[in-house]
């Protein structure tokens, strides 16, 4: 489903040159729940967002259902996330001025060929997914931290993208929030088969995944 | 895709009440600048009755006097002698009056003291100018010749001389004088220079009849030309009069100047020209107002882009996350773009309601007397238009910044 060979990434500023991976070698099934671990700096987000295809790679090969997408336009790539890939971050991203069912909208509103109503009921759906069809009308600031990142999955999930991407889903979350959270991720990869990347400093959640893979400056360590 | 930036952009509107409230301020409040600014330019300078032959027309509105050394300079409008003497029968010329400014006159009427604006003029001016008669007909040539003491008024005098009654036949006193009214007309601006007045007398009723002599006075020249294209040669011939003059005692002044031309080139030559020298001085400006124009719209555009750059930083996490999900940069840009547009529109539309309640509110304010100021709506379209150009602008560039933000770099504040 997602295949890195030897994935480099370097940023360049004109004072200092950083790298943030080094020969990174990864392949990810479709199906699989796997977490990504290692200290703070060590290339974590920046191999999710070369996954996502937010990023870049200085160096090496990304393919996404065996297409390498290295050549690809943004154009192309937004098209691709749009159909592919849902993210979910540390930080939630929601967009303030719009209500919870508007948000969740937000992938929906790149796909041309559906109407208004289409949209509405697929948002109301994901939002019924993670249990939040109460709060639809809402807008963000009136929801707890723990609602706010399941409006956030309920939009990742909106458009059914067969990979979900979450930079520490849980990490502005108290513990069980976070494990509510987690409940959620685990139940959309057991029950309809979504191939999950975390990011996350939690051991007891990487636990449950099925694979860990952990960064240490930049590289692979296994 | 277009019906839901909309919605989007209403959205954001609404939440954002006072960023769309500054926005909405700013552009309606440009526009009706605008408006009254050309509204008042309008009614200075345009096409309107009395003045129907407008662009047939020339005037001579000032003239100057010189000693022979140039220190000396008199200036005032022309004297009868010289208009008549010199100024008669030019080439092109179809019809010729005389008038002299107005000026404030007082009338004692059941022991009220009313204020009136008198000139004096002659039969031509009544045929050059196409006033609306309400009541009888104007004077003529031969009541001017023979010094008949007749008058005609505006409908305001009427009123407040004989009420709700009719004034023909009637008389009147105004400035120590006393004529019988022969006409009433519709009341016509006071910022009309040349037909404004509340009572029209002849020349001939003057109270001396030293105005005869002088070469300097207080009087205007009206040409009535038999087409535009004749302007040139009689503006040029007009000169060269001038130089014909002669002068009582040319130690003491011995140069005139002047000049034939329109009320706006007038204008223009008062702002920008010297005295003596007649070159037109219209483009000059004309590229001042428009220049003005555009420098006043360009103040609001480049404070909405000021204030969409800065909430480029504000959206950044929304710019971030619209990426993510798959919008590419273009798709971005039109969204930000329909946003301002839409935002231009709306202060647009309120622009123009203001408009037309501000220049009601002036014209019923009387501060201009018998003033009428009316919605130019050619020029709404194009100060719309203008506006919608710069909305774009202030769209445009604040979008294309936000669309080159990089979707990882938006997303980590
Ligand atoms: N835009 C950038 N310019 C320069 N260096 C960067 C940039 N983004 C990341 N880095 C560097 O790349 C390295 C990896 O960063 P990354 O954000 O991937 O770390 P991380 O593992 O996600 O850390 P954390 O656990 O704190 O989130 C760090 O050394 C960081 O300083
Ligand atoms: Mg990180």
């Amino acid at each position: 489903m997602i295949q890195l060979e030897s994935v480099e990434k370097v940023y360049r500023t004109s004072k200092i040159e950083t790298v943030a991976l080094t020969n990174v070698n990864l392949s990810v099934r479709g199906g699989e729940f796997i977490s990504i671990m290692g200290p703070s700096g060590s290339g974590k987000s920046t191999l999710l967002n070369v996954i996502g295809l937010l990023d870049v790679p200085s160096g090496g090969k990304v393919s996404i259902n065996g297409q390498p997408v290295t050549s690809y336009s943004d154009r192309h790539l937004a098209q691709v996330r749009n159909e592919a890939i849902g993210f979910i971050f540390q930080t939630f991203h929601l967009i303030n001025d719009l209500s919870v069912v508007d948000n969740v909208e937000i992938p929906l509103l790149y796909r041309r060929k559906l109407s208004g109503s289409e949209r509405r009921k697929l948002a109301l759906r994901a939002l019924d997914r993670v249990g939040l069809h109460a709060r639809v009308h809402h807008f963000p600031s009136q929801l707890s931290g723990g609602q706010q990142q399941r409006v956030a999955i309920a939009r990742a999930i909106a458009g059914n993208p067969r990979i979900l991407l979450a930079d520490e889903p849980t990490g502005n979350l108290d513990s069980q929030m976070g494990d509510e959270i987690m409940e959620v991720l685990k139940r959309l990869n057991e029950d309809e088969g979504t191939t999950i990347v975390m990011v996350t400093h939690d051991p007891r959640l990487s636990g449950q995944t099925e694979r860990i893979v952990r960064l240490f400056d930049g590289r692979q360590v296994n | 895709m277009l019906k839901n930036y909309i919605k989007i952009a209403f959205k954001v509107f609404l939440r954002r009440k006072f960023f769309t409230f500054i926005s909405l301020f700013a552009i309606s409040f440009t526009l009706v600048v605008l408006m009254v600014a050309v509204a008042f330019l309008d009614h200075t300078f345009g096409k309107q009755p009395p003045e129907n032959k407008q662009d047939r027309t020339l005037c001579v509105f000032h003239m100057v006097m010189k000693t022979p050394d140039g220190g000396g300079t008199w200036s005032s409008g022309g004297g009868y002698k010289f208009f008549d003497r010199y100024a008669r029968n030019l080439n092109g010329v179809e019809k010729m009056s005389l008038c002299t400014e107005t000026e404030p006159v007082f009338s004692y009427h059941n022991g009220e003291k009313i204020q009136s604006y008198l000139k004096r003029t002659d039969g031509e001016f009544w045929q050059i100018l196409e006033f609306t008669f309400l009541e009888g007909a104007p004077f003529t040539s031969d009541d001017e010749k023979n010094v008949n003491f007749v008058a005609v008024i505006n409908d305001a005098t009427r009123k407040k001389f004989f009420g709700d009654e009719s004034a023909a036949g009637k008389t009147i006193e105004a400035d120590g004088q006393r004529f019988r009214v022969v006409g009433v007309v519709a009341n016509v601006p006071y910022l009309r220079r040349t037909p404004f007045a509340d009572i029209w007398v002849p020349i001939s009723t003057m109270k001396t009849n030293n105005y005869r002599g002088e070469l300097m006075g207080n009087f205007n020249a009206l040409f009535l030309a038999r087409s535009r294209s004749d302007f040139l040669a009689i503006k040029d011939e007009f000169q060269v009069r001038l130089k014909q003059v002669e002068f009582p005692d040319p130690r003491e002044w011995n140069q005139m100047y002047g000049v034939a031309e329109t009320y706006f080139e007038n204008t223009s030559r008062s702002a920008f020209g010297r005295q003596e020298n007649y070159q037109s001085q219209n483009a000059k400006f004309l590229a001042a107002l428009i220049g003005a124009m555009i420098l006043f719209m360009l103040l609001p555009t480049i404070n909405l882009i000021n204030i969409n750059v800065s909430r480029i930083m504000e959206r950044a996490s929304e710019i971030g996350v619209r990426k993510a999900f798959g919008a590419s940069s273009w798709t971005l840009v039109w969204q930000f773009v329909v946003e301002n547009v839409l935002l231009t529109l709306i202060g647009g539309a309120i622009g123009f309601a203001l408009s037309r309640f501000v220049l009601q509110a002036i014209t019923k304010s009387g501060f201009f007397p018998y003033a009428e100021f009316h919605l130019n709506y050619r020029v709404f379209l194009y100060g719309l238009a203008l506006a919608i150009f710069f909305g774009l602008m202030s769209g445009v560039y604040p979008a294309w910044k936000m669309s080159r933000l990089h979707p990882v770099q938006a997303l980590k504040g």
